[in-house]
């Protein structure tokens, strides 16, 4: 149904492997800017993995947003808030959180031992009546969908981001709140337009 | 080939939930939501190549969205909490739970 060519092989497994250890990276850094930069790496991956599936648009938006925008926004939090030294890891691990993942990991390692052993080639679900999705008017197809099926979720979304900047602009501005603990940022020479901002907005 | 995105997004899923419960950094929890989520979204294409179906794209789309605007509200809570008490990990914020 799919052919699957040496080529494709060969793409999935550079990208998966690139996918796994980023994830690994996240998890096990204890540096929060290494987490950060392994999350960038594990996206990327994730974005080759939409091209090889013909979703040009989502590899497009998935580098823009995610590793353009979100993952600058967590390096920049964690800058600004002086963060960035290792996390004792050792120190902070309870017997109930190792019990807990260990078990979620043996969960979930067994449905995937499953799926395998099933030898599924088709999904359970079923196809389209549309033709074969053709990755050259990938886009053309995904924005029909989204402003007619789904414009209704559309809409509800361009709400959610606008709640989402208010609760924002609300919670990282407090009125009359405290001022920020200037101890933290021994060097402000490093970032002077940081420093004016901040003390714009509590003069 | 196909199974093999569905179990790549199964154990990004795992390696992001083992994360989220070993992590006490409110960050890299977040970090690892995100990776969870974006596990999601490899299954999700996948099921939308193997069914000639739109629809697993646009909730792509539409998960791009939500997680870019709860990054923006949770990092603003992490931020607007840091501010008053640095260093502060999980543990000691389990009183928001009220």
């Amino acid at each position: 149904m799919f052919a699957t060519t040496v080529v494709d092989s060969i793409t999935f497994s550079i990208a998966a492997a690139i996918c796994l250890f980023g994830a690994l990276g996240v998890v096990g850094f204890r540096n929060p800017v290494h987490n950060a930069l392994s999350l960038v790496a594990t996206l990327f991956g994730i974005a080759v993995l939409f091209i090889a599936q013909g979703a040009y648009f989502l590899a497009a938006i998935q580098v823009i947003v995610y590793a353009g925008a979100i993952v600058v926004l967590f390096l920049f939090v964690i800058m600004l808030l002086g963060v960035d030294r290792a996390e004792n890891l050792v120190a902070e691990r309870k017997v109930s959180g190792i019990v807990l993942a260990l078990l979620l990991g043996a969960g979930t390692g067994a449905m995937v031992y499953i799926a395998y052993r099933a030898g599924l080639s088709t999904p359970t679900g079923e196809k389209s009546a549309m033709a074969a999705l053709d990755p050259s008017n990938d886009l053309q197809v995904l924005g029909r969908a989204i402003f007619t099926d789904y414009v209704l979720a559309f809409e509800i979304t361009s709400i959610l981001l606008t709640v989402a900047v208010i609760g924002a602009v609300v919670l990282s501005r407090p009125a009359g709140g405290e001022p920020i603990d200037y101890e933290e940022f021994p060097d402000p020479e490093e970032d002077p337009a940081l420093l004016v901002e901040d003390l714009g907005a509590n003069d | 080939m196909q199974n093999s995105y569905l179990m790549l997004g199964a154990a990004l899923f795992a390696i992001g939930s083992f994360g989220l419960l070993i992590r006490r950094n409110p960050l890299v929890m977040f970090m690892c939501i995100e990776l969870m989520l974006n596990a999601v979204n490899i299954t999700f294409v996948a099921f939308s190549k193997q069914l000639d179906d739109v629809a697993g794209q646009a909730v792509v789309f539409f998960v791009l969205v939500i997680a870019a605007a709860e990054v923006v509200v949770g990092l603003g809570i992490i931020v607007a909490i840091m501010r008053r008490r640095p260093n502060v990990n999980a543990d000691d914020l389990s009183l928001m739970k009220g």
